[in-house]
């Protein structure tokens, strides 16, 4: 049983690791007062751009680099529609997302099933040999450690720097920004790119670190996950950690009883992350929205 | 045999405006040998043509029709959904000109059967299904046994483990599957009577990341020798590889991604089936032949379009003349010869009996010695 447990939280972590860093950035850019639904389009560029780029260098890292780079390139479309043209964040996001698809689908398709270096696990000296928590958490892939600093080094940059406090602003009330002498669309745009580059570094890690291959839709709608995941979070960082690793841990759990043989429905497992994810909004309910950042209220309601 | 969520959406956009000339389409008496002297011939795949799987192998398929007969015009279609956008992406073919329809998937069936049905001239073929009803004269379902040479397969991995403990991640719970597992179970059984196979299941055709937790999982279990009925494949057998254990091939050999733990795999060779079938309804021969049934090949008739892959370098030549042997026995038998019981120990199919392919299609139980539990429908 113990056994079990072990396994569904090191799958939780292996899991969750793509969608937290997609949720993350999700975070920034909701944060700063946008909406994202485009984040599952980054997700996939940077995806493709991480397999094919670490297919024709040979590196990982490279691959890793280009999909942030990738993922932030298609935020910054989903920037410039909604904060200077003033467009539907909704409309623009979900159109910004099958332009993805299509983008990664046509490029992609010289990447099925072509080798590729990637990500392997290393367990971490010493910590690896602590019990339970060792192999829950220290004998993964390099991207997945990056992971374990990625949230708590946005919750402090948030809550304590200059850099934080700006975006913050944009997000809860712009006009004192204005009043200040700064441009809330600057901010604002540069939090959806960097959220979108986040969300490419989630994606490069599905695909070099995770499945060791690129896949036409492979995010699967791990993007929208992250999304929802950002409000039941309450746009909280920390809380996104763990609503990912709940996520993941969903995820984690079907194959996990498979493998022993253990009989449980299939669909019902299937269905568990999205059940735990509408139970979750059902629970918080209208409470969520009071915590959602002033100028995202606006874009909801 | 692939259908992302996403594509699922878009495609219909594509189709329709793909039907614009669909809808003129005129049929002609119903005294025309449906199919005859047609001068094209239309393919429609579920999924992209280079999946390296399924589809790419029924494409590569196409193109040897193309070759076989350089005068017809092969029109193909990728990415077509299970629905009824099938049906009208068959009609545009059809107003093309074309009088012979290869529908490719599993699930292309229902529309195949419409579009059989509104063109009588037209020759109407599905790959992988069965038709339950009587067959028109104009349609028919044709598939290799594709469990014979997961069954020989199954000898491979049942020689090669040493745990025990086979691993199988599949898709969804559909009689090809079923089929292929209890084989799989079956072949290592005749060389490794206590060995089991743990079935996973993704619910998805492709979904790499489920795949590789499926892997990881089976691999933590102490599973040691992988295989897979999924459409995209290189998650599995890579997680297989690193983690130094055997891999079995579906669909594509895959042998240059596990250079060490391949042992063997089935995979398609579709050119001169469907040729045949082109050839026989050009000719106007269509009706009331072997193809306007639910037309099924195998080693019986050793023209089976699915063929056991090259051996990787684990495998030694004592596995390899077992499984020579067993190639022999299913010309005249079958896998699932009884005595078959079920995982309750319940005997399904009795000793003595070599059930026909129509009964093996409907199978829908897990053989004694696969750990796991179909969904109930």
């Amino acid at each position: 049983m113990s056994d079990l447990v072990v396994d569904v939280l090191t799958g939780a972590v292996r899991g969750g690791t793509a969608i937290m860093f997609a949720a993350l950035g999700e975070t920034l850019a909701e944060r700063a007062g946008v909406v994202n639904l485009g984040t599952e389009g980054s997700m996939l560029v940077g995806a493709l751009a991480g397999y094919a780029i670490a297919a024709e260098t040979g590196s990982p890292w490279a691959g890793l680099a280009a999909g942030a780079v990738a993922g932030g390139l298609l935020a910054l479309v989903h920037a410039v529609m909604v904060v200077w043209r003033r467009s539907d964040q909704f409309a623009t996001g979900l159109t910004v997302m099958f332009l993805g698809l299509g983008l990664t689908s046509l490029f992609g398709a010289a990447y099925v099933g072509r080798a590729a270096p990637g990500f392997d696990p290393v367990a971490v000296p010493l910590l690896s040999d602590v019990p339970l928590l060792g192999e829950i958490l220290f004998q993964h892939d390099p991207v997945t450690y990056l992971s374990f600093l990625a949230a708590p080094l946005l919750w402090w940059w948030l809550r304590s720097t200059r850099g934080g406090l700006l975006l913050r602003t944009a997000g809860e009330r712009a006009d004192v920004l204005h009043v200040h002498g700064y441009r809330p669309g600057l901010i604002r745009g540069a939090a959806v790119v960097a959220g979108g580059a986040l969300a490419g570094i989630g994606g490069a890690q599905l695909a070099t670190a995770y499945a060791h291959a690129w896949f036409e839709g492979m995010t699967a709608g791990r993007g929208f996950i992250a999304v929802s995941l950002v409000i039941f979070a309450a746009w909280r960082p920390l809380w996104v950690m763990a609503g990912s690793y709940l996520f993941g841990a969903a995820l984690a759990l079907a194959p996990a009883l498979q493998a022993r043989g253990i009989s449980l429905n299939q669909f019902a497992l299937d269905a568990l992350p999205f059940l735990i994810t509408l139970a979750i909004l059902a629970i918080l309910g209208r409470r969520t929205l009071r915590a959602a950042p002033e100028e995202l209220r606006r874009v909801f309601t | 045999m692939r259908k992302p969520l996403l594509l699922a959406l878009l495609l219909p956009l594509v189709a329709c405006s793909a039907n614009t000339t669909g809808t003129a389409t005129t049929t002609s008496g119903g005294t025309a040998a449906p199919g005859k002297d047609s001068a094209a011939v239309g393919f429609i795949f579920v999924g992209p043509k280079d999946d390296y799987g399924y589809n790419q192998a029924a494409y590569q398929g196409s193109q040897e029709v193309a070759k076989a007969f350089p005068n017809l015009e092969v029109i193909t279609a990728e990415n077509v959904p299970e629905d009824d956008n099938a049906a009208r992406v068959m009609n545009s073919m059809i107003a093309k000109g074309a009088r012979i329809i290869f529908a490719t998937s599993y699930g292309h069936l229902d529309a195949a059967l419409k579009v059989a049905a509104e063109h009588p001239d037209v020759a109407v073929v599905q790959q992988g299904n069965l038709i339950t009803t009587a067959v028109p004269a104009n349609a028919g379902t044709f598939f290799g046994t594709v469990y014979e040479p997961v069954y020989l397969a199954g000898i491979a991995a049942g020689k090669a483990t040493k745990s025990g403990k086979l691993g199988y991640v599949y898709a969804f719970p559909i009689t090809q599957t079923i089929d292929n597992i209890n084989a799989f179970e079956l072949g290592a059984q005749s060389v490794n009577p206590a060995v089991k196979t743990y079935a996973v299941s993704t619910s998805s055709w492709c979904d790499p990341a489920k795949q590789a937790e499926a892997a990881a999982n089976l691999l933590k279990q102490g599973v040691d020798v992988i295989t897979q009925h999924q459409d995209c494949t290189a998650t599995v057998i890579k997680a297989t590889e690193a983690a130094g254990k055997f891999t079995v091939g579906y669909h594509a050999d895959a042998s240059a991604i596990a250079p060490k733990g391949w042992l063997t795999g089935s995979q398609w060779n579709w050119g001169p089936l469907y040729t045949d079938i082109v050839k026989t309804t050009l000719g106007g021969g269509f009706t009331g032949s072997k193809y306007n049934a639910n037309f099924r090949v195998g080693y019986k008739t050793g023209e089976n379009p699915f063929v056991q892959s090259p051996y990787g370098p684990m495998v030694d030549e004592a596995t390899k003349s077992e499984i020579d042997k067993a190639r022999e026995l299913l010309k005249t038998g079958s896998p699932f010869a009884g005595p078959i019981k079920d995982q309750e120990g319940k005997i399904r199919i009795p000793e003595g009996t070599v059930p026909d392919y129509t009964t093996i299609e409907k199978i829908d139980y897990f053989v004694d010695g696969v750990v796991g539990t179909l969904p109930k429908a």
